[in-house]
């Protein structure tokens, strides 16, 4: 039994190899809870939020490109610059648990957990954002949507890492919202991100409402045929449709914390107020 | 590496020998069985009351949730760090002349929260104040006088009579 406060990449990435069934700990905040219920009984533990070059960030302004590293906090992401450049991703981190839980919790770790109620995922994904990993022999970069491969699943390898999630810096509006029974201190019953792209188009991602985060394609290819391009605006009757069509791409279930049929009004509800913040009718 | 289940934490200014113990103990474990630091409170165990909550590297968190072995190196301060027995701080004592402590079980985390928001946030808004404090549950006193509580410490920090 052995713990590992690793403080380089390569010294976590070099004891992961060699026990690659190592319990890969961040913040803590779903990793202790396993451990404190007794579902998960670690034998060797790799600590990795004391590795620098997780906890950095970088911004390229000529390809309009963030990269946050695994080991930023979701208190950092609630703040500038995050909150200029990705303040959909801002809003989220904002939702996320309570002041307690932000110092400790990781965008990495919301990545490596990967519950389809995770704050981050619908903005990750409807900035198409790129997953980072490295691992002893290499590293390899996927699109987001194809790391999440089902509920608490995701292609990671064994002897892989998280090392940082990029993802482009839009000029167009972005939010994300969600319902929960506070607002505080509550998982997502229902969440959704919407980003409007260079081009003018809309993105649409919903979050807890289906195995994996779910991009609405048909809601997003509506909102192109009818978002005025003159004067960025959208009539009452279509911004409903669109509600209608997000709320018909979802695939909830009914479970301890909600029903399918309410997860699915509240999304139409929530893809409605969205498109409506982005083009508000004034 | 910690190979074995012996390590020392920095608790309150002061090196702790944590030995026996299994790699998995959380922090909160280790400072009330193993540490006898009775103070920060268990309830949960999953980050959601807030009672555990205290200071890692000057970073409010839940002790519930940081893995003991995985502090090493870590300053952590508890709620007996916060102020010796018989003199309390400005935040104590508003708690007790509002009215905000009644059955008392949430207190010690509210009060480090409370300190690390007005550390923060010198003049906080009722709505700063119940953002900050949203990760401490208290069953009794509904808010209103722990809101009270640290917005009379804010007024006294800024105006000292």
């Amino acid at each position: 039994m052995s713990v590992l406060i690793s403080t380089t990449l390569a010294e976590a990435l070099d004891a992961l190899a060699a026990e690659p069934a190592s319990m890969v700990l961040a913040g803590g905040t779903d990793a202790m809870v396993e451990v404190n219920s007794g579902r998960r009984r670690p034998v060797s533990v790799i600590a990795v939020g004391r590795i620098p070059e997780l906890r950095t960030w970088t911004h390229d302004a000529e390809s309009a490109t963030l990269r946050i590293g695994a080991g930023v906090t979701y208190a950092e992401l609630e703040t500038e610059p995050f909150l200029h450049w990705v303040p959909a991703l801002s809003q989220a981190a904002r939702t996320v648990g309570s002041p307690q839980i932000r110092h400790a919790a990781t965008l990495g770790g919301n990545v490596a957990t990967c519950s389809p109620a995770g704050d981050g995922l619908p903005v990750l994904s409807a900035l198409d954002a790129i997953v980072h990993l490295v691992s002893r022999s290499g590293s390899r970069s996927i699109p987001f949507s194809e790391f999440m491969t089902g509920p608490k699943r995701t292609a990671l390898l064994p002897g892989e890492l998280i090392e940082a999630v990029s993802m482009p810096v839009l000029t167009g509006w972005q939010g994300y919202a969600k319902v929960g029974v506070r607002n505080a201190m509550v998982i997502s019953n229902a969440g959704a991100c919407l980003a409007v792209d260079e081009a003018g188009g809309v993105r649409l991602a919903l979050g807890s409402v289906g195995p994996t985060i779910i991009r609405c394609t048909d809601a997003e290819a509506f909102a192109a045929s009818v978002v005025d391009g003159t004067t960025r605006s959208v009539s009452d009757s279509d911004a409903n449709e669109f509600g209608r069509m997000a709320g018909a791409a979802s695939r909830p279930i009914d479970d301890h914390r909600s029903t399918a049929e309410y997860r699915r009004h509240a999304i139409a509800v929530l893809a409605h107020r969205l498109l409506r913040r982005a083009f508000p009718n004034d | 590496m910690i190979e074995a289940q012996r390590y020392v934490l920095h608790v309150n200014g002061q090196p702790h020998e944590v030995g026996d113990a299994w790699i998995g103990e959380s922090l909160l474990y280790v400072l009330r069985e193993r540490l006898g630091m009775l103070g920060s409170k268990g309830a949960c165990e999953q980050g959601e009351c807030g009672s555990c909550s205290v200071m890692v590297d000057g970073e409010l968190v839940c002790s519930c949730l940081v893995l003991a072995a995985s502090a090493v190196g870590q300053e952590v301060i508890t709620i007996e760090g916060i102020a010796a027995i018989g003199s309390p701080t400005d935040v104590q004592r508003a708690f007790v002349e509002c009215g905000a402590v009644q059955c008392g079980f949430c207190t010690p985390g509210l009060i480090m929260a409370a300190h690390a928001l007005l550390e923060r946030t010198p003049q906080p808004t009722d709505s700063e104040i119940r953002e900050e404090l949203s990760g401490n549950i208290c069953r009794c006193t509904g808010y209103g006088r722990i809101i009270e509580a640290v917005q009379r410490v804010a007024a006294a920090r800024t105006d000292p009579q």
